[in-house]
């Protein structure tokens, strides 16, 4: 399924319905199938998140589409152009490296200037342009200082402005806040949004964080073994998951086999109390956290499964439990979500 | 003196072990044996004009370095030194040329890459003189004169690429593979980013690949000295005047060139250090 050609005109094609297109997109290495022939749409100006374990393939996703790995089968639409055989600069994309990649032996101004020089733009120009980029990513006090001289979060923002000057229409951002402390991390990630928004240009973010995915995404995508689980809203995927594996990994969950089926219940929904005739799980309480505004009671059953409430301070220490005593988790009827068996 | 106990913390209240002092010790001559005769050999370089190539000393003169440039003599000092500074520049430059490709190539295997690291490993297996006179054979073979810059610089070639390949191997193994696709991402072409990007960032271990290359040149004789032709390296020109005459102005010799190694070796880490201070940023922004 090859698409609009590379050689139609920009002004004359209709709005794209979608930002970014893999058809049945795969990745093999000799044997091994790292991407499973995964489709997805990404509407405009979205923040895509892909989400899941390592050697899932998300990373290998993010690097066809930017062009740094060979797409083995499929198709890669960017805005309604075949990009799959394209080089990574001529396909509208600009990657942000894990480990930012800066270049060691040139300074801020000059990281940020390099594609331009690329193409030859005069220095005076791509300086002041470079100028710019800094001044949107709050670092153009910084632009005269090399790499080694910056934080790991003023790196970022570098490395940022240099993706961000080439003005791609979609930015991949392979795990962009895994190298940070955790308080530069929420804040880095509001910025990220912040500049997703401003831009109005598609991000797609390569996590293996569900807090980062969920705190960011318009659209979630859970990958695993090479194959897309489950893509929607981070709302849509905490309410709704596919399957035990989903609800597993994004958390919060309970994954409870019952009568009718496997189902979730949201850890939050659960209680502790008196079985009566609702659904249940009884067991001991195999561990207490508290965690601030709630506190999380983790519940092993006889046959050893696991699960967990989070109750709201108030409600825990209204009636506290403690490791080793009975308890039983109840939860209504209409809070259990049917799980497909896969 | 620095000694291996700098980072070694005893328990409280006891001293160094003895056989801190014991291997202490034995450091320390060991030192002496490694620069003791080189002392020796610069002192006696100033040796008075009716000294010998021994203690004493009778008086003090640089009678000996006048010797080195005076003309007239059975050997040619100047001109031998001037010949090996150019085989040794031209062997560095096809060394760095022929290690930078190669070992920027063997960072994937290719087609043969297994046999190509035996062989490289081979040639610094076998015994120099060896080599020296195989190439000396074929030249004769082919009719063909051996010369300084065509059979001695083969010679050598034999030597410098392989300590050339590994060194660089060190060098590209530290080399991050994604400053290369970030170059990409940005837009350069295949030689933009070697230029650019690849080059600039390895150039500390390049010169001292470039360095190492020159230095075994210019100090070497087991291959070339069967190859080398009419026109001696210094290192020859040094050993035909030691097997046939002794005076100090052989120590002048030894004292001018370790003074010229050690400028060169000095403006080497002098470049290098600055390179990496700047990229550290010691000193701060324009």
């Amino acid at each position: 399924m090859k698409a609009t050609h590379a050689a139609a005109s920009e002004a004359n094609r209709p709005e794209p319905r979608f930002d970014v297109e893999l058809v049945a997109v795969t990745k093999r290495y000799d044997q091994t199938v790292a991407v499973d022939a995964i489709s997805l749409r990404i509407p405009p100006a979205s923040y895509c998140c892909l989400l899941g374990p390592s050697g899932c393939g998300k990373t290998s996703t993010l690097r066809m589409i930017a062009g740094h790995e060979h797409v083995t089968d499929g198709d890669i639409l960017i805005r309604d152009r075949n990009i799959t055989d394209l080089p990574p600069a001529r396909r509208g994309t600009a990657m942000m490296f894990q480990s930012y990649a800066l270049f060691p032996h040139l300074n801020c101004l000059d990281n940020v200037a390099f594609s331009l020089k690329m193409r030859g733009v005069a220095k005076a120009e791509r300086q002041a342009r470079a100028r710019e980029f800094l001044d949107l990513v709050e670092m153009d006090e910084f632009a005269g200082r090399f790499p080694a001289q910056l934080s790991g979060g003023q790196q970022q923002r570098v490395a940022l402005a240099r993706s961000l000057i080439t003005e791609p229409q979609v930015l991949l951002l392979d795990e962009p806040l895994s190298a940070l402390d955790p308080f530069l991390r929420v804040r880095m990630r509001e910025e990220l949004k912040r500049l997703q928004r401003e831009l109005g240009i598609t991000f797609i973010h390569v996590t293996h964080s569900q807090d980062e995915a969920m705190a960011l995404a318009d659209l979630m995508v859970v990958m695993d073994q090479g194959r897309i689980r489950q893509a929607g809203s981070p709302r849509e995927i905490f309410e709704r998951p596919a399957s035990a594996f989903i609800a597993r990994f994004i958390g919060g969950h309970n994954v409870v086999p019952t009568l009718g089926g496997v189902v979730a219940v949201r850890a939050d929904r659960c209680r502790i109390g008196n079985p009566g005739s609702g659904p249940h799980l009884s067991g001991r309480v195999a561990a207490v956290e508290y965690q601030g505004p709630v506190v999380r009671v983790a519940l092993e059953t006889q046959s050893g499964e696991q699960a967990a409430a989070l109750l709201p301070d108030d409600a825990f220490f209204a009636g506290p439990v403690r490791p080793g005593d009975a308890a039983t988790l109840v939860w209504s009827e209409a809070d259990a979500h049917q799980l497909e068996l896969a | 003196m620095m000694v291996g106990g700098q980072s070694y913390s005893p328990g409280i209240g006891t001293g160094r072990p003895w056989t801190f002092y014991a291997l202490a010790t034995l450091f320390g001559l060991f030192l002496l044996f490694l620069y003791g005769p080189m002392l020796v050999m610069y002192t006696l370089s100033f040796q008075g004009l009716h000294g010998g190539v021994t203690f004493p000393m009778v008086g003090f003169s640089t009678v000996w370095f006048e010797d080195i440039v005076k003309p007239d003599q059975m050997a040619n000092i100047p001109v031998s030194f001037g010949r090996s500074v150019a085989l040794a520049s031209i062997v560095s430059l096809l060394t760095i040329g022929f290690s930078v490709a190669a070992g920027l190539a063997f960072r994937r295997r290719f087609p043969g890459s297994g046999l190509l690291f035996y062989l490289a490993v081979a040639s610094l297996v076998m015994p120099s003189l060896l080599v020296g006179f195989g190439i000396g054979l074929g030249f004769k073979a082919l009719g063909w004169k051996t010369d300084l810059f065509t059979s001695a610089l083969g010679a050598q070639l034999t030597w410098t690429l392989p300590f050339g390949l590994f060194a660089m191997f060190a060098v590209v193994n530290r080399f991050n593979r994604a400053y290369e696709e970030a170059a990409n991402d940005l837009g350069a072409s295949p030689w933009q980013r070697f230029r650019y990007v690849t080059l600039p960032i390895l150039l500390p271990g390049i010169i001292g690949v470039g360095m190492g290359a020159f230095t075994l040149s210019y100090d070497e004789y087991a291959r070339t000295t069967l190859v080398i032709g009419e026109r001696n390296t210094l290192p020859l020109e040094i050993y035909a005047l030691i097997s046939s005459a002794s005076s100090p102005m052989l120590f002048a010799i030894g004292t001018v060139t370790t003074a010229a190694s050690f400028l060169v070796i000095g403006l080497t880490l002098w470049r290098i250090f600055h390179i990496q201070k700047r990229r550290a940023g010691a000193g701060i922004s324009k």
